[in-house]
């Protein structure tokens, strides 16, 4: 019986469990003996002009090696770029609280605190552009060179005006997809040691390669002067994507120093430096006729992109082409902006772009189906992309694979019993109860795995002691890939999983790799393990053929004992530490690459239920069920730990989390004690349901699960808010939906009436 | 100062702003304690200090002179096998990156000595200081509910 499928645990979970993991800052290696301690000064302004550092009192405190500045930097490449260019430490200007001007380098890590806190800064204020309204007015520009604050632009020109001509209801409305933190359990950290000429990085990364090729890059190095390893990584959610300025400046500074350096930042400077998500504003547009049809849809979506480019133009790149979810719509327009503000630079987070799409358009199916009384499921329902329309090109240009929406949407209203949650909705309406119940309904359809360089790296090795090694490029960071992984070879090799070792994170080992984000890992980087395998199985055949002096055609390979026998000669068998032995060192390997132009589109369905307490406008989750189809699974275990995962963060951005600033720039949420994090005890257990609906896009017919639960959760329980509070006539509540927020809309709403 | 650290007694001298979790990993080198804030929110680095579950990163290594402390590495038996609460959270997937875990087995262990028998509430109310970022908590919850069994 095949092992795919399987609800096997993960075979790295002992080590995590008895030992702890070896995150960054528990390396305790010979090479980084007697590293120095870096300690960064970061900007207590928004936007200012640094007149003058001043580093001699710092440098006169005990342990203080050294302070270096952006002015240290001279032995590097230019680094005065365009509008929107992040420097490695500020130049002159600062544009965000939290933005790096010097680093500090001690003997102790304590006295590195109290060293910063003696660089002398001297800020001249500057006008702080905090929101995109102030953005967008250019009135004051991040960058003076250049004309706007504006540093992106794309889809339509200009809106056409009578793209709604001839709807029967069209409704607008603008709303927010509010500024989150990835804000992973293990801040950000790094560790660097130069010896030979040659750069040794230990990242707490998702990706080694993009760091060595960033790294390399920003230093004038030669990508192969540069090796990056990820040990255990404490999480990311997109955030640790890419080299951050910190991490090069880190590189940069034990060349700087001749010694090795170590940083790990707290979470205030987490909070405050590490990229933050979503910070969209939408102005949807949508219109339709009154039996439930939509006729067109506008989506016009303003990116703030806080201070710097990093993926700010990017995310709403990814919103335009999701836009239209899982309907057939006949038209859609769709437009953005992304624009400058000193703020925290923007990344990816979690589905980074299409969460947003979803949040907008099922945002604005429900202001339909309100407008024109008919039920949320009943307008998802009549606008589908039905079943036998797959392949099924968007009019912004995604090719669906594959989906059955409708599917999707019976099979979890029925487990949620929707009918019976709606009766119960109607009887505390009747009775005037406190405690008011809504049922957020959302859809959805996201990309995975796609883009024009999408592919992955895996190498296989079968050893003569029967043993393999695996190589991935897919660096993870809490996804499980030694388990499926290994999973995989079994299936394919027959050699059982506790012979097989998983190794990632290393840029010498494999020198070609991409990384683990976007739900891309199973689909490409397990092909690639998959195809590794087959190429390896194919070797091994010949060889057996061989050993056995028979036709490779007879060889028959017994996946349950692992072992080669000629058909229909049961007795004799050949193992795979034989072949593997007469194949000599590294004779039974293979070496792949899976590449595919062709993304996969994971699609689902979830149902929120809340209870809103109308005294107080607290809302509780109390109930959320989904149907999340990524193909075939691999591991049900892994599947549902990535859902459950992606379902909390996602109500926790629905209902409780929000970065915020104040009008002079200063963040109000830089610590966890005001930047809320989801606890247990506001989430109920998840009720989920399986379906699996296959891919051709790969041999394994498999789609991305990673960011599933967090694109259809968000708006399921931002609409149960809403739907809620849906008899006294509100129609819209902007995330997060806190009980201030939730109790002012019931406020205003009572007052109206 | 002396403290117990998993039964085994160990002494040394510590500056007086010494943080317990600081002292842990770096003096007394158990590195599975983790630090994931700086405000005492999110619990990586629970430990027990006389069967108390505190946050390491609130208490000063020398307020805990002469007690004892248990960390996740003095829960698996000599020959390494996992105790029931380790088992569970295998056996549940209730762990994926593993950063908040240590401190979430503590929690749970100590929430478990104390009450043996709890509901899902009370199981969701006692990791109300112990944050997770990856797993929406659901397996963690029924790692402990399982686990509670398993004991009884």
């Amino acid at each position: 019986m095949s092992i795919l499928g399987t609800r096997v645990v993960r075979t790295e979970d002992p080590r995590l469990l008895t030992a702890g993991a070896i995150y960054l800052e528990d390396l305790r290696l010979p090479e980084l003996q007697g590293a120095a301690y870096a300690t960064f000064v970061r900007s207590p302004m928004a936007h200012a002009r640094i007149t003058e550092i001043d580093v001699s009192a710092a440098l006169a405190e005990p342990g203080v090696v050294a302070v270096l500045t952006a002015r240290d930097l001279d032995d590097i490449p230019d680094q005065s770029g365009a509008a929107g260019a992040e420097p490695l430490l500020a130049v002159d200007v600062v544009r965000f609280a939290g933005e790096p001007v010097a680093i500090v380098l001690t003997e102790e890590s304590y006295q590195g605190e109290d060293a910063a806190e003696l660089v002398s800064v001297d800020y001249e204020e500057l006008p702080a552009v905090i929101g995109v309204q102030q953005g967008l007015s250019d009135e004051t520009l991040l960058f003076p060179g250049s004309d706007s604050n504006v540093v992106g632009k794309g889809g339509a020109e200009s809106f056409d005006d009578a793209a709604f001509a001839g709807c029967e209801v069209v409704v607008e409305r603008t709303i927010v997809n509010q500024r989150v933190a990835a804000a992973p359990l293990e801040v950000r950290a790094a560790a660097a040691r130069w010896a030979e000429d040659r750069l040794t990085l230990w990242v707490s990364t998702q990706n080694v390669h993009g760091v060595r090729d960033q790294t390399a890059g920003r230093l004038g190095l030669d990508p192969g002067a540069v090796r990056v390893v990820a040990p255990d990584v404490g999480g990311g959610f997109g955030a640790k994507i890419g080299a951050d300025r910190e991490t090069i400046v880190v590189g940069w500074a034990a060349r700087r120093l001749g010694r090795p350096v170590r940083w790990v930042e707290t979470r205030n400077e987490n909070l405050m430096g590490m990229s933050h998500g979503r910070a969209q504003r939408h102005t949807v547009t949508i219109g339709g006729s009154r039996d439930g049809r939509v006729a067109a849809y506008r989506l016009d979506i303003v990116q703030d992109c806080g201070a710097y480019i990093r993926l700010g133009t990017m995310l709403p790149n990814l919103t335009m082409l999701m836009a239209g979810g899982v309907y057939d719509l006949p038209r859609i327009e769709t437009a953005y902006r992304a624009v400058l503000t000193n703020t925290t630079p923007i990344g990816a987070y979690r589905g980074a772009g299409r969460p947003e799409a979803t949040a907008a358009i099922e945002r604005a199916m429900d202001l339909f189906a309100a407008e024109i009384g008919m039920d949320p499921t009943e307008v998802r329902r009549v606008n589908f992309v039905a079943p036998d329309k797959f392949p099924f090109t968007t009019k912004t240009g995604a090719t669906y694979d594959t989906g059955e929406y409708a599917k999707a949407l019976d099979t979890v209203l029925e487990a949620a019993g929707y009918e019976e949650l709606r009766a119960e909705q109607r009887r505390r309406r009747e009775r005037g109860d406190p405690l008011q119940l809504g049922i957020g309904v959302s859809t959805y359809v996201e990309i995975t795995g796609g883009g024009p360089e999408a592919g992955e790296t895996a190498r296989l090795s079968v050893h003569d002691d029967g043993t393999v090694t695996v190589w991935t490029g897919s660096s993870p960071h809490g996804q499980g890939h030694a388990t499926a992984w290994a999973m995989l070879v079994q299936d394919e090799l027959g050699i059982p999983m506790d012979r097989v070792t998983v190794r990632h994170g290393d840029t010498d080992v494999l020198k070609e790799g991409v990384g683990t984000f976007g739900s891309r890992s199973l689909q490409l980087g397990g092909t690639a393990v998959h195809n590794a395998a087959v190429e390896v199985k194919e070797r091994a055949r010949e060889l057996a053929a061989d050993e056995m002096e028979a036709d490779p055609a007879d060889l028959v390979l017994d996946v349950e004992s692992g072992t080669w026998t000629v058909r229909g000669v049961p007795g004799q068998g050949v193992s795979w530490a034989r072949l593997a032995e007469r194949a000599g060192p590294d004779g039974l390997s293979a070496d792949t690459k899976f590449a595919t132009n062709q993304a996969t589109f994971p699609f689902g369905a979830h149902v929120a239920v809340v209870e809103v307490d109308l005294e107080t406008g607290r809302p509780r989750l109390v109930r959320h069920v989904t149907v999340d189809d990524a193909g075939p699974v691999l591991n049900p275990i892994l599947a549902e730990g990535q859902r459950h995962g992606g379902i909390a963060q996602g109500a926790a951005q629905a209902l409780y989390e929000e970065v915020a600033y104040d009008e002079y720039g200063n963040p109000v949420t830089a610590t966890l004690m005001d930047y809320t994090f989801i606890t247990a005890a506001e989430l109920p257990s998840f009720e989920l349901v399986a379906m699996e609906t296959p891919t051709s896009a790969n041999p394994l017919g498999v789609k991305g699960i990673g960011e599933a639960g967090t694109i259809g959760s968000t708006p399921a329980v931002q609409s149960a808010v809403v739907d809620a509070l849906a008899h006294l006539g509100i129609r819209h509540i902007d995330m997060p939906a806190t009980p201030e927020r939730v109790w002012t809309a019931i406020n205003e709403a009572r007052t109206a009436q | 100062m002396t403290i117990t650290v998993n039964g085994e007694k160990t002494s040394h001298e510590v500056e007086d702003r010494t943080l317990l979790v600081h002292h842990l990993r770096d003096v007394v080198g158990l590195t599975a304690t983790n630090i994931g804030c700086d405000t005492s929110t999110c619990g990586s680095c629970t430990v027990l200090v006389n069967g108390e579950s505190v946050k390491s990163c609130t208490v000063l290594a020398a307020q805990v002179d002469g007690d004892e402390v248990e960390t996740l590495e003095g829960l698996a038996g000599d020959g390494g096998e996992m105790d029931a609460v380790q088992n569970a959270f295998q056996q549940k997937h209730a762990l994926q990156c593993g950063f908040c875990t240590p401190g979430m087995v503590m929690a749970a262990t100590s929430l478990l000595r104390e009450n043996p028998d709890p509901t899902e509430e009370q199981v969701r109310m006692a990791l109300k200081g112990n944050l997770c970022r990856c797993t929406g908590y659901h397996n963690i919850v029924q790692a402990i509910l399982s686990a509670a069994e398993g004991i009884r």
